[in-house]
């Protein structure tokens, strides 16, 4: 006997065709939001790791009443200063072209000019085990250069990593929302399918259809509908994703450099379509369950 | 077989249309169920079929309290019964075929041999030329031909048939008990709702007549013009 025909003639409902749509687009923001939220977790990783045992000292430039080489002696006793205090592992006076690179970001390579007065920049590293005392560390550099400004970054990097890690929070719950907006079109979709066809499910529950047969016509269904839907979706994600990935790989010098997605984080993309149809034909399953636990 | 110790049944909150209902039939007994339009001879075949729970009493088939049974023990012993509704219920998204072999689908029957069965049951009921058309394409009668088909493919324990003649003529009415009548022999137990006295005269089985509520359990007379009795009531 042919097995062609589902005894539950689903394939005709409307559902048919709206349902991969609303699937699709909801996975479609699900992607964006899974993108974004690693891109994310990358971000906080690096700024987290690469400043950790980094401290920064910042001498101001001389005004134009200033004496160039007064500052320069004052650079040199504080390097002493810092090679002579437990707890520093190194420190060295940054190049004018290596503090033009780390302004060009904010500026642009333009602004830049030998003209523009830069402030001196002594990079510190210090044992993360064992730090100097930062206070009394910024107290003696102060002695030497009153306008100088010792910092361990923690306080920016950790407003930055509040608001990256709120960020991700709201991407999570972003997808929670999406997730659970998909379960509720597809309880919405199968329960009117329970509905439109209750006459051809009545009778195969007389006939001697366990739950499970029943349930399992709706279950392929979502399952085809959500893998359907999913797989649009993704597409539509990538033709979103690679153009932008694509704008950021070209940033080398930025804070957002370094973005791209590994091949493990694209696998995670690949499967979404089918977790949704995971997703839906569990949902489809569960509904038309609880609703045939009611009939006799 | 089938066995009902004052049983009542009603619809929702409404008022009883059965009450203190007993009998039992033994197995492979031949019975009719008539009574006026409302009696609730759907009703109590919905029973039967285990559509309906009895709303008061006892009811027991094929030797189990229906009360006792688990949800999925309902779905095995509903196998065991064949059901002609008398709106047929066939599925039009379905051939003739596909309708005739749903129930040895939802068995789980393999393919091959359920093609065979489909096939000599279109041919015993003169459809074997329609096994790919459509329901809705076939008159009142053959519909109602296919509707018996499916009905006793899985070779039912029990068949239940609710007013199985009212759509053809008395000609074929008479021939669809003969068909019945088969059955019976083989072992079936049969219950026909009909509100056709005519057509239980030509026939010498025993029948439950309903009114007022209850039911009362007739003695099968001398067929007027029919075949001998095949049935026994307990």
């Amino acid at each position: 006997m042919p097995a062609g025909h589902a005894d539950v003639p689903l394939a005709r409902d409307p559902s048919e065709r709206f349902l991969p749509w609303l699937v699709a687009f909801m996975v479609y923001f699900a992607a964006l939001a899974l993108v974004s939220g690693m891109a994310l977790h990358k971000l906080i990783e690096r700024w987290d790791s690469g400043l950790t045992g980094q401290w920064t000292v910042e001498i101001p430039a001389p005004d134009l009443a200033g004496n160039a080489t007064e500052q320069s002696a004052r650079i040199e006793r504080i390097l002493a200063l810092l090679k002579e205090t437990a707890g520093v592992t190194s420190a060295a006076q940054l190049a004018r072209g290596e503090i033009a690179e780390l302004l060009e970001p904010w500026l642009g390579s333009s602004a830049l000019d030998e003209d523009l007065p830069l402030p001196a920049l002594i990079a510190v590293t210090v044992d993360d085990g064992s730090p100097p005392d930062l206070d009394a560390l910024a107290a003696e550099i102060g002695r030497i250069a009153p306008r100088a400004l010792l910092d361990d970054h923690q306080r920016w990097l950790g407003r930055l990593l509040d608001l990256a890690r709120s960020m991700q929070a709201v991407t999570a719950v972003i997808l929670a929302l999406i997730a659970l907006c998909a379960v509720l079109a597809i309880v919405f979709v199968t329960r009117t399918g329970l509905s439109v066809h209750q006459k051809a499910i009545e009778l195969l529950h007389l006939m001697g259809a366990h739950d499970g047969y029943i349930a399992r016509q709706f279950q392929r269904h979502a399952l085809k509908l959500g893998l359907r839907g999913g797989v649009v979706g993704v597409v539509l994600a990538l033709l979103t994703v690679l153009p932008v990935g694509h704008l950021i790989g070209r940033m080398e010098n930025t804070l957002l450099a370094g973005l791209a997605l590994s091949p493990v984080e694209w696998g995670l993309l690949a499967l979404l379509p089918a977790v949704t149809a995971l997703i839906a034909m569990v949902t489809a399953r569960l509904t038309v369950l609880g609703t045939l636990a009611r009939m006799p | 077989m089938i066995r009902f110790e004052d049983v009542a049944f009603k619809y929702g909150t409404g008022p009883e249309i059965l009450r203190e209902v007993s009998f039992h039939l033994q197995p492979g007994s031949f019975h009719f169920v008539t009574g006026p339009s409302g009696a609730g001879k759907s009703s109590l075949l919905q029973m039967m079929y285990l559509a309906s729970r009895p709303s008061r009493g006892r009811m027991s088939l094929f030797g189990r309290d229906v009360e006792s049974l688990s949800r999925d023990e309902r779905g095995l012993l509903r196998r065991r019964i064949g059901v002609v509704f008398q709106d047929f219920r066939l599925l039009d998204h379905l051939s003739v075929a596909e309708n005739v072999a749903l129930p040895l689908r939802i068995a789980g029957r393999r393919s091959a041999k359920v093609r065979e069965h489909v096939a000599e049951l279109l041919a015993w009921v003169g459809l074997a030329e329609h096994a790919n058309d459509r329901p809705a394409t076939l008159s009142g009668g053959q519909q109602q031909r296919v509707a018996i088909a499916r009905a006793v493919i899985s070779q039912p324990s029990l068949l239940l048939a609710d007013e199985p003649t009212g759509n053809v003529d008395d000609r074929i009415a008479v021939r669809l008990l003969y068909l019945f009548e088969e059955l019976s022999k083989l072992g079936t137990t049969m219950v026909i709702a009909t509100h056709s006295e005519a057509l239980m005269s030509r026939f010498s089985h025993p029948v439950l007549r309903l009114g007022e509520g209850s039911v009362r359990l007739e003695a099968g007379r001398p067929a007027s013009a029919a075949s001998a009795p095949a049935g026994s009531a307990a």
